[in-house]
């Protein structure tokens, strides 16, 4: 298994506040992870994913003003896995669609006995 | 699993599953990425820090002074860390570290933090019990050793410099930094030999 690890620099760079990449949820580390190992395997270059993620983080850009605070790095990385991975045939969009659509259709809290009530919404500043 | 049910963590779940089943990635390359950020390539920055600590008298009293200083001359990748304090366990003094804000890291040395750091069972527990908390993690301290909880912050963030393990006086420094872990420089155990 290659460890090689794929650099994000410059505009397409990942949120670094004080010397840290910034996870607020699990599913970022997770898309982040996905993106990573499916290069190591072959099925894109990493350069292919960038010039995705850079097209999205332009778009955003230009539809809002770039000091905005919430800027949604993850969202537009998971949005630019996603497009990458339809234009590539590896999964098509409509596929991801109805698995999430029937991910969400599953009753609350299906798959684990734990105590619901904490807050996984960590998000805050830095 | 989470509890998390945003449009995101549905749809990155969904992306995984089907991916699975094609056969075109498996989950364990996923945690394979995600624990070489984790474990190795952060982790390593801190790693060396402490090997050249234990070996280098002037270098350790540098790096306690000010060890903000002197990550800035290694110059690690990650951006800039804005104030790091290094805290030296001793045989009576222990030191582990928290963010019971939300989940302050000192990146640049430590890589990305483990999931339990930002479990808030471990940011209210360690505090108020750490002896107990450290225990159920595997380490055992003596009552005589009193333990320092130290609270990172977006301003200070901590690294622990732990015990250099004795039977070690032949290694090298490189030899050293490899024995060094994460979790001992965030304070949750001990460094030992292999």
């Amino acid at each position: 298994m290659s460890e090689t690890l794929f650099k994000l620099e410059g505009s397409a760079a990942p949120p670094i506040a004080n010397g840290e990449i910034i996870f607020d949820a699990p599913w970022q580390s997770r898309v982040f992870g996905m993106a990573q190992a499916l290069c190591q395997s072959g099925h894109y270059h990493w350069d292919e994913f960038r010039a995705y993620l850079i097209e999205d983080i332009r778009h955003w850009e230009q539809q809002h003003s770039v000091e905005s605070l919430d800027y949604p790095y993850f969202d537009l990385f998971l949005e630019s896995l996603t497009r990458l991975l339809n234009d590539k045939s590896i999964l098509a969009q409509s596929d991801i669609q109805a698995r999430s659509q029937a991910f969400s259709d599953r009753p609350h809290g299906h798959d684990h006995g734990q105590d619901d009530s904490h807050d996984h919404d960590d998000r805050h500043s830095h | 699993m989470t509890d998390d049910t945003s449009p995101q963590s549905i749809r990155t779940e969904a992306i995984e599953s089907l991916l699975i089943e094609k056969a075109l990635l498996s989950a364990n390359a996923v945690d394979a990425v995600i624990t070489t950020y984790t474990e190795r390539v952060g982790p390593m920055n801190g790693a060396k820090l402490v090997a050249r600590a234990w070996t280098d008298p002037d270098f350790k009293a540098r790096l306690l002074v000010d060890a903000t200083a002197v990550v800035e001359e290694y110059q690690f990748e990650g951006g800039q860390v804005e104030k790091l304090v290094v805290k030296e366990c001793d045989p009576f003094q222990h030191h582990v570290v928290v963010c019971t804000l939300c989940s302050c890291y000192p990146w640049a040395v430590l890589g990305l933090p483990p999931s339990w750091y930002k479990d808030p069972a471990y940011r209210s527990r360690i505090v108020a019990e750490p002896r107990k908390v450290l225990s159920e993690m595997g380490l055992s301290l003596s009552e005589s050793t009193h333990i320092n909880v130290w609270d990172s912050s977006a301003e200070i963030r901590y690294l622990v410099l732990p015990q250099r393990p004795k039977g070690t006086e032949t290694l090298s420094e490189s030899q050293l930094a490899k024995l060094v872990t994460r979790d001992a420089m965030i304070g949750v155990a001990q460094v030992n030999l292999p």
